[in-house]
């Protein structure tokens, strides 16, 4: 069966819909600049001033509150003891010693055992490789600093996450609980909590682990929960049928058939704790972090995107050894065995030698990778930005400007009856209502006309995410080999920290909202590129050369066999796009976009602004929730 | 075959250990402390900050024995330090006075050391190139002349005042609007935006006006020079909406915690004695940003150059 989708006929909604866009046109020139409630860099609203005295009644009574003295302290005790016994472990001097109990040759060989064991030969290569790099980069403490922390997170984020999410998969009640926590966990930009937290739980490992694990242990519980809903009810009812308890239905039916996609959801926890690591940095988080913060302050480029390198080896071990151990496999005995016993000879060696137990290597790669880096920048700020800025001016006359000017000059009450109208259309009254509320509450935060400009930067910037995710991703979903080869690169936009990148496009971009659009779209298209390429590679092989064989050209098969087909994917990476862009609001904020992204980061580092900040995270939260809602709606529209 | 291997294995790893000689772990004793106690130093995110804090924890080191624990924060986050006691002292404040009221004067957890010796100025800035090419610039009224030459993507029909670093205050909006300037503050976010824009105008003749600071390791790259502003008079700043005046100068501080203030060990009078000047500073700090120097190093060689400075804040310890 050729099934080549035939276009469903539509006449009246986009009719609809155009006349909307027209009405607002029109009303927009009469109404420009009417009702669109400003709020200066510095004003703050009798909500923000009372979030303000709230913080400080907060900070005031930590010494007394009990809440403080006999449960804040416990957790934090607990997370303290557990990330230094980690560090003590393979980073840092401990237990009396000037080095840690396991040297580098120790961890490289336990990292190398447990990878064969797991993922194989192939995927244990790469992770001695690659920790092996890390060493020889000169960043072998900070590294190990950083895995501890990461290993912590991810750890106690699985240890919650994993039960939460059977429990949100078995129960409709429980997920429609989670769900908007899960919401406000991912999008709450992290600057609004990170100075809370460390008087909540005091400067140092606790307070950093649980910033990172606020971030990163969403994903764990999403996709547990979305693996265990996706085994098939007929199995489910095949076990029941024959007398199966539920316990035992869950640990013998539903556990194992989602065990694919629950190990999927470990490697996406481990990706966002790794992008954590600078902005934990903050706080004092030990590790790369640091050392990248500490380079961008002379702006350093080298430096920085030496230890950004470092991060993104981890995250590419990580995640291959992850990935690779959703599958099955038995290692012969004497392999295993003779495995561990290297393994435990290393593990002593680096407990007893020194050379074993620091990283202390003549051939050293850092200097030249810092060097290299700093060439390429230097040549790339020199010679680009003559075309750079161009292109940077047509952008934002063409398409910034004016869709800003539409969204935050027209008055408010225009704007938010054009978006429930719309929402009307998409998803009917349900969706009205989610995003009525929605833009009231945006309305309340005080800083709707900054909303509206962050929008406007939002719906750029994933517009700019779909194009490069097609594109690339309908490349990679043809061609192995150029999946193969452009994996690594999207894997390093993923965690690489922005800041590394941010220097450069500050000098071929200037400090503009459209420089805060090319950060986020180096964050958000690597998602959106991957979600598509595995949506286009799904597409049964025998309609490909099924509609190859009726002579299509490969133009004619993307756009009329394998895009349509994969739609389901498409309408999944826009949503994850819009996602991952709001999230790298805060990052305009420091380059320039103004808006919501600089109210958190002012908020952050001004006392009296931390109001403000709070209610510019909720701000984007609530954007975030409403472009959710929508586009998920508009997916069930089109794929069903 | 299996256990063949299991032995080679073994074997080899023995081999290894008989083969290989060294350094053992712990063959050498590290340094002790001394009865200086621990020292928790905030370092604050910029690099005057850090020559202050370099210098202070080299001399508490080497010279009080102290065990220094340096710990990177922002500014708001280590003045709440002062109260959960995991932070004895910020050596380099920018005014701060939101800051001041709540942990100086409301919960009486923090106490200031005195000044740093170091002023801190904040103003509008322009590239050398500029000042000389167009030296009226440099006063205020002279600015709406220019305003069309600053115009960029992001100010629309106005000349852009690029500002930066949320960390500090800042009047600009207000300044723009009091004294009518044809201009529209544009919010770079950071320090980095702030220094690309102003080395990028200084190397390609750009235009670029914006708000920076000294004493900044940037300024011994590139002489920014300073616009001159309506005049400070105390008070002329009071009403945040009408402010139509310069910045006032700063006198750079030091604040300790009450607790740390209260046991009044060597290390609370090292950092009480502690002053220097912007030169010092300066110095200190091009070691670290351009010659790339750790800042051990660095505060090694201007402490080795400066004996009698260091002497004067110890003598009294």
């Amino acid at each position: 069966m050729v099934a080549v989708a035939a276009p469903r006929q539509l006449p009246r909604k986009p009719l609809i819909l155009a006349g909307i866009v027209l009405a607002w046109l029109v009303l927009w020139l009469v109404f420009r600049n009417v009702g669109t409630l400003p709020l200066d860099a510095s004003a703050l609203t009798p909500l923000h001033r009372m979030i303000n005295e709230l913080n400080d009644a907060v900070g005031a009574s930590r010494n007394s509150n009990p809440l403080f003295l006999y449960f804040f302290n416990e957790i934090r005790l607990v997370i303290d003891e557990f990330v230094t016994f980690v560090q003590a472990l393979i980073a840092q001097p401990s237990f009396g010693r000037p080095v840690p109990v396991i040297g580098w040759l120790g961890v490289v060989a336990i990292a190398g055992f447990v990878s064969l064991v797991v993922a194989g030969w192939r995927v244990a290569l790469l992770a001695v490789a690659g920790f092996v790099f890390l060493g020889l980069q000169g960043l072998w403490q900070e590294s190990m600093d950083t895995l501890s922390l990461t290993l912590a997170a991810v750890v106690i984020s699985l240890l919650f996450g994993i039960p939460l999410g059977i429990w949100a998969g078995l129960s409709d009640r429980a997920n429609r609980v989670m769900q908007p926590v899960l919401d406000f966990m991912q999008t709450m930009p992290t600057f609004v909590y990170l100075a809370p937290l460390t008087l909540f739980f005091l400067i140092g490992p606790a307070s950093a682990t649980i910033a990172t694990l606020i971030y990163a242990a969403p994903p764990a519980i999403r996709i547990t929960a979305h693996a265990i809903r996706s085994v098939p009810h007929n199995t489910v009812e095949a076990s029941e049928s024959l007398g199966a308890t539920r316990k035992q239905t869950l640990l013998k039916v539903l556990l194992p058939s989602a065990r694919k996609t629950i190990v999927l959801g470990v490697n996406q926890t481990i990706m966002a704790a790794l992008s954590m690591v600078t902005i934990a940095a903050l706080i004092d988080a030990p590790g790369l972090g640091k050392t990248v913060v500490k380079a961008l302050q002379t702006l350093d480029v080298g430096t920085a995107f030496n230890a950004g390198l470092a991060i993104v080896v981890l995250a590419i071990v990580l995640d291959r050894v992850t990935t690779a151990a959703t599958e099955r496999r038995k290692l012969p005995r004497w392999a295993l065995f003779g495995g561990l016993g290297v393994t435990g000879v290393c593990v002593y060696l680096s407990y007893t030698y020194l050379w074993a137990a620091e990283f202390q290597s003549d051939v050293e790669i850092g200097s030249s990778i810092r060097q290299g880096a700093t060439a390429v920048t230097e040549w790339a700020q020199d010679t680009l930005p003559f075309i750079t800025g161009g292109f940077k001016d047509f952008v934002t006359f063409a398409l910034i400007n004016p869709l800003q000017a539409l969204l935050a000059e027209s008055p408010w009450f225009l704007v938010a009856l054009v978006i429930v109208a719309v929402s009307f259309l998409i998803g009917g009254v349900r969706s009205a209502i989610v995003s009525a509320v929605c833009l009231g509450l945006l309305v309340a935060t005080g800083l709707w006309q900054d909303s509206m400009i962050t929008l406007a930067s939002t719906l750029v910037a994933t517009i700019m995410v779909m194009i490069l995710g097609i594109v690339v991703g309908v490349w990679m979903g043809r061609s192995r080999r150029a999946d193969r080869f452009i994996r690594p690169i999207l894997d390093a936009g993923q965690v690489m920290p922005a800041f590394v990148y941010l220097v450069p496009f500050l000098a071929l971009f200037a400090a503009s909202r459209f420089t805060a659009i090319i950060a986020a779209v180096v964050f958000a298209a690597p998602v959106a590129i991957k979600i598509i390429a595995d949506g286009i590679r799904a597409v049964s092989p025998t309609t490909v050369e099924a509609s190859t064989a009726l002579g299509s050209s490969s133009w004619q098969t993307i756009v009329k066999v394998q895009l349509p087909m994969a739609r389901g994917a498409l309408t999944l990476a826009a949503n994850q796009g819009l996602i991952y862009v709001l999230s790298m609001v805060v990052v305009g904020g420091l380059v320039g976009a103004g808006a919501l992204g600089y109210d958190v980061v002012a908020g952050f580092s001004q006392g009296q602004l931390y109001g403000k900040g709070l209610a510019a995270g909720v701000a984007i939260v609530v954007l975030g929730v409403m472009l959710d809602r929508l586009t998920q709606a508009a997916a069930k529209r089109w794929t069903n | 075959m299996a256990r063949h291997n299991v032995l080679g294995a073994v074997l080899v790893g023995a081999l290894a250990l008989a083969g290989c000689s060294g350094a053992k772990v712990g063959d050498s004793s590290s340094g002790a402390t001394g009865d200086c106690g621990t020292f928790n130093l905030a370092i604050n995110p910029w690099v005057g900050y850090e020559a202050n804090a370099a210098v202070l924890a080299y001399v508490a080191e080497k010279e009080l024995k102290c065990k220094v624990t340096k710990k990177e924060l922002k500014e708001e986050v280590a003045w709440q330090g002062f109260g959960t006691g995991e932070v004895d002292a910020v050596v380099e404040n920018w005014g701060h006075d939101d800051l001041r009221k709540k942990y100086i004067d409301e919960q009486k957890t923090a106490v200031s050391a005195g000044s740093t010796g170091v002023k801190g100025q904040i103003g509008w800035y322009v590239p050398p190139w500029l000042a000389k090419e167009h030296p009226d610039i440099l006063d205020w009224n002279n600015l709406n002349k220019y305003a069309d030459k600053f115009k960029t993507s992001e100010s629309g029909d106005k000349g852009q005042l690029l500002d930066g670093d949320p960390s500090f205050v800042t009047n600009d909006e207000a300044l723009v609007k009091n004294l009518n300037l044809n201009y529209k503050v544009v919010y770079g976010g950071s320090e980095t935006a702030l220094i690309q824009a102003f080395r990028q105008a200084e190397k390609d003749k750009k235009w670029v006006i914006g708000y920076f600071y000294s004493p900044q390791w940037l300024l011994n790259e590139i002489k920014l020079e300073k616009v001159k502003l309506p005049e400070y008079k105390a008070g002329c700043d009071a009403d945040t909406e009408k402010v139509a005046c310069d910045y006032p100068d700063y006198d750079l501080d030091k604040i300790v915690s009450k607790k740390f203030a209260d046991g009044n060990g060597p290390a609370f009078q090292l950092v009480k004695n502690f002053k220097w000047t912007n030169e010092d500073q300066n110095t200190v700090a091009k070691y670290i940003a351009e010659d790339k120097m750790k800042p051990e190093d660095a505060a090694k060689k201007w402490v080795e150059a400066n004996a009698d400075k260091v002497k004067a804040w110890t003598a009294k310890a």
